[in-house]
């Protein structure tokens, strides 16, 4: 998971990114101000913050859906556009956003189809990737006939179709239950490792981000900006036990703590957030 | 299924054939005159020897409303797709529709035949395709309107051409909006091809058949034809609910 040492071009780069965005009235909402962060290539970042600290805004800048009002946005070395039209990242939304009038199939192959892949090399690489996803039985089903968890795990398949070196991932579990969502982080991980991909993931449950990744991200809100970097690094080998394990309520409680901006002492009898 | 299909389907046909024999009696019991009423089994008796007439009329008036149908719902999609991708073709078109929408079909039938020649079939075809317009055009904008930002964000994301969004997102959405219009269209298809037919020019349609039994004191006759043209406006709105039907099952 961590090979950050391999690649020495980050796979994000953000330098001094402000983002405006203009109202009615003139006075002016600031989205993001002056947000710097590096990803390498590999990595698994979190972005964490109260609603407004422009977390997904951040995410759309890098992935060219908006663009900064000032600053600088690379991935892997190109302009975010470049990266964009390069088919550099894969993309997942907090709704899957699936097309209802496609079976799964056509839906993970649309990105393929869409950039010209022939119909038999497309085919070959859909059954690998419902079978990632464990959705192979569910190949020539239609949207409306899976559960939210099976449709975000068809979105993330579709995000993974052109093996991209970068997935972004906008909140992609947060309309589904603590149950279903618990696995599809652990599907996640699994998925991260063998992809090798470097990720960026918003989300605002703290369990959640410390569970994924190596860092996380803590912003805070009006005018969005960077409040601190949590370093998380619990090991590669991430099964269901680490969710009951002293280090990794640990990293929940500092995260917890500069989220809600107080100092985190680190003493043992400092009550554990569960949620 | 089968007791379904008997709830369903044995008691508006019972409701029917009870009014048709209520109908037959009031007829006899009031002594009503043909010109007012002709009682159903006259009718029937001349639905049975003007068949032939008959089919070739409905098919006549028919392929006038499908032709106009098709060439209409196709005009209307276009413009809907371009007012929907470049707004100055909205503005533009707006006003048209409106104007469109307000024409007295009454009015333009007559003018339509003498542009036309009375011995032509495009008059009736330019009625239908203008009437069936209006109902396509504003159901087609409003579903190309309904791309959700998340798709648009999708293809933007897959940095998808124009063509390849209108193609993969917006037309396949628009669909069922489509389909609700056309719904509306068909009916509104043959009503308008045999009121263009009242209105002079070839006599080989239900409309100028009807003109002509009532004018020729056949009342009977008159409804006989008029039972075809039910039948063919049922026939026409029973085939895009199953359109409709086919396309709706995969969302």
């Amino acid at each position: 998971m961590t090979n950050a040492t391999t690649a020495s071009v980050p796979a994000v780069d953000v330098r001094g990114v402000t983002k405006t965005f203009p109202s009615r009235r003139g006075d002016d909402v600031t989205a993001l101000l002056d947000v710097s962060l590096s990803v390498h290539a590999g990595e698994f970042v979190s972005l964490i913050g109260p609603s407004g600290c422009g977390k997904s805004t951040l995410l759309r800048i890098i992935a060219d859906l908006d663009s900064p009002t000032s600053g600088e946005v690379s991935v892997f070395g190109k302009s975010a556009s470049g990266a964009r039209r390069d088919q550099d990242y894969g993309i997942a939304f907090q709704s899957a956003g699936l097309l209802p009038w496609r079976t799964v199939a056509a839906n993970i192959e649309l990105p393929l189809q869409l950039h010209g892949m022939t119909r038999p090399a497309r085919r070959a690489r859909v059954s690998e990737l419902v079978e990632l996803v464990g959705l192979s039985s569910f190949a020539s089903s239609y949207p409306d006939q899976l559960s939210g968890g099976m449709q975000q795990r068809v979105a993330i398949a579709r995000a993974l179709a052109e093996s991209p070196r970068l997935l972004l991932m906008d909140e992609p579990f947060g309309a589904l239950d603590e149950m279903t969502r618990e696995y599809m982080q652990s599907e996640l991980v699994r998925i991260a490792d063998e992809s090798a991909a470097a990720v960026v993931f918003v989300t605002h449950s703290i369990p959640e981000a410390v569970f994924l990744s190596n860092r996380v991200v803590v912003m805070s809100p009006r005018p969005g900006r960077i409040q601190t970097i949590v370093d998380v690094d619990l090991g590669s080998n991430r099964g269901e036990r680490l969710r009951e394990d002293a280090h990794f309520f640990e990293k929940v409680t500092i995260v917890r703590e500069a989220l809600h901006g107080t100092p985190a002492p680190h003493s043992a009898s400092r009550g554990v957030d569960h949620r | 299924m089968n007791a379904m299909i008997v709830r369903r389907v044995i008691p508006p046909v019972l409701l029917g054939l009870a009014a048709l024999v209520l109908w037959e009696a009031l007829v006899i019991v009031a002594d009503i005159q043909p010109y007012l009423l002709p009682a159903p089994t006259a009718i029937g008796a001349q639905l049975a020897m003007v068949a032939p007439a008959l089919l070739s009329a409905m098919a006549a008036t028919g392929s006038n409303a499908l032709i106009g149908l098709v060439a209409g719902a196709a005009i209307a999609v276009t413009f809907a797709l371009l007012a929907s991708r470049i707004p100055a073709i909205d503005h533009l078109i707006a006003p048209i529709v409106a104007a469109i929408a307000v024409v007295p079909i009454v009015a333009l039938a007559p003018v339509l035949t003498s542009m036309f020649g009375a011995t032509s079939e495009s008059p009736r075809r330019v009625v239908v395709a203008i009437v069936v317009f209006v109902p396509v055009f504003v159901n087609a904008l409003r579903g190309l309107r309904q791309v959700r930002p998340v798709h648009r964000d999708l293809m933007r994301s897959y940095a998808a051409t124009n063509g390849q969004l209108t193609r993969h997102v917006t037309l396949p959405g628009a669909l069922p909006f489509v389909m609700t219009g056309l719904n509306v269209a068909s009916s509104l298809a043959v009503i308008s091809a045999i009121v263009a037919e009242y209105f002079g020019g070839l006599q080989n349609g239900l409309g100028s058949r009807i003109t002509s039994a009532a004018a020729n004191s056949a009342y009977p006759r008159a409804w006989a034809y008029v039972v075809g043209a039910i039948v063919l406006g049922l026939i026409f709105y029973g085939i895009t609910l199953a359109i409709e039907a086919a396309t709706n099952r995969r969302r």
